[in-house]
Parts: structure tokens; sequence; C-alpha cells
């Protein structure tokens, strides 16, 4: 485990989280959550994790980016908050 | 104290974004933030748990060299990083997703009933028709 990588992946993380949260744009907000989830991945690639991290590319980033989309689709696109 | 808050960073940037997750879940209004908010807290508590599993210097938990034959080698347990916190995360990832579809198939059924996604219309609505 290298801190360096460790730190700054983590910080992408955040920061994607934090983005999720405060676009107003339901749709953006389920894609930055796809890229949180692929950060994720990255992550626990890193900790040593792969067969979690496997599980994640596939079910959090793939399917899950899927589903909100759907849901999405089918109902409102603007947030208010 | 200072050194002591900077070794161990990993951990605080965990509950940083449990503690995001938190927020959203209480404090926005629209449902799909909710369930944005949930997703995270979900993952940081996997992530911090999958982190408990690491060890320094060593590897990816896959024997090698112990082929076929001779079994009965003894195995270095600190050449390898702990697996069971990643098996038992698997489950809580898979788990993770069904919650997840199951609260987007709930979301939908409350937007075709009152045609909006914000909590605070929906209460709104809810005391004005009295149902």
């Amino acid at each position: 485990m290298i801190w360096q990588l460790d730190l700054i992946l983590l910080l992408f993380v955040l920061i994607c989280a934090i983005g999720a949260l405060t676009v107003k744009d339901l749709l953006g907000a389920v894609i930055i959550l796809g890229a949180y989830s692929f950060f994720m991945c990255i992550l626990w690639t890193e900790m040593g994790a792969v067969d979690v991290a496997f599980t994640e590319a596939a079910v959090g980033a793939g399917i899950g980016t899927v589903l909100f989309i759907a849901a999405v689709s089918k109902t409102k696109r603007r947030s208010k908050d | 104290m200072l050194e002591y808050i900077i070794s161990k960073y990993n951990f605080w940037i965990y509950v940083i974004l449990m503690m995001i997750g938190l927020y959203a879940m209480m404090g926005k209004r629209n449902f799909v933030k909710k369930l944005i908010g949930m997703n995270i807290f979900q993952s940081a508590i996997i992530l911090f748990f999958v982190s408990t599993g690491v060890k320094a210097g060593a590897t990816v938990p896959i024997l090698s060299g112990h082929g076929h034959g001779h079994g009965h080698e003894l195995i270095e347990v600190a050449k390898y990083i702990n697996p069971l916190p990643h098996v038992l995360m698997l489950t809580a990832i898979v788990v993770s997703i069904a919650t997840t579809g199951v609260a987007l198939a709930v979301l939908i059924l409350i937007y075709r009933r009152y045609n909006t996604l914000e909590e605070d219309e929906i209460l709104k609505i809810r005391k004005d028709t009295g149902v």
C-alpha cells in the first residue's frame, strides 16, 4: 500500500461524494456516483482486495448506475437541493 | 496529537465519508439524493471493514508455489492480506445493490402517486388532502 496513492484516491472519492450530493441535476449526480464507485474500486485494488474490487466494478458501478438512470428517466430529473 | 491524527488519516477520511452520507440521508429533501447518501454511507462502512485486513508488506491472498502433490508445507500468514473481511464485504455489496433496487422501485411508486419526489411537497399534499 503506497500512502501517497492511497491519499490521492481517498481525496478523489471524497470530492465525488460531495459532488454527487451538490449537483442539482439528478442524472449528473447519478453519473458522479458511478465515478465514485469506480474510484472506490481502484482503492480496493490498491488495498489488495481484488475480489471486492471486481464485484464493486460489476455490481456497484455497473448495475447500480443502470438502475439509478432507469429510475431517474421514469421520474423527474430536476431536484430542488 | 496532530501526529496521531495524521498517522491515521485514512480512518478520518472514512468517518468524513460516513458523515456525508448520514447528512444526505437526513438533511436532503429529494428522495434520490437520500438514496445516493445511503449508498455513500454503505460503501464508507465497507471501505473501513476492508481496510482492517490490510497488512504492511503483504500481498494478495492467493497461494503461489504450493502446487499439487506436496500439500503440507507451512504457509507464512504474515505474507498474505487477511481475506476474511473481503469475503464478508462481498456479501454486503450485493445486499446494498439489492436494497437500492427495492428503494428505487418504491421511489417510482411514490412518484406515480404524488407526482413529485420532494419530501416537503409530499408532506404538504398529504396534509392538504388528509390522506
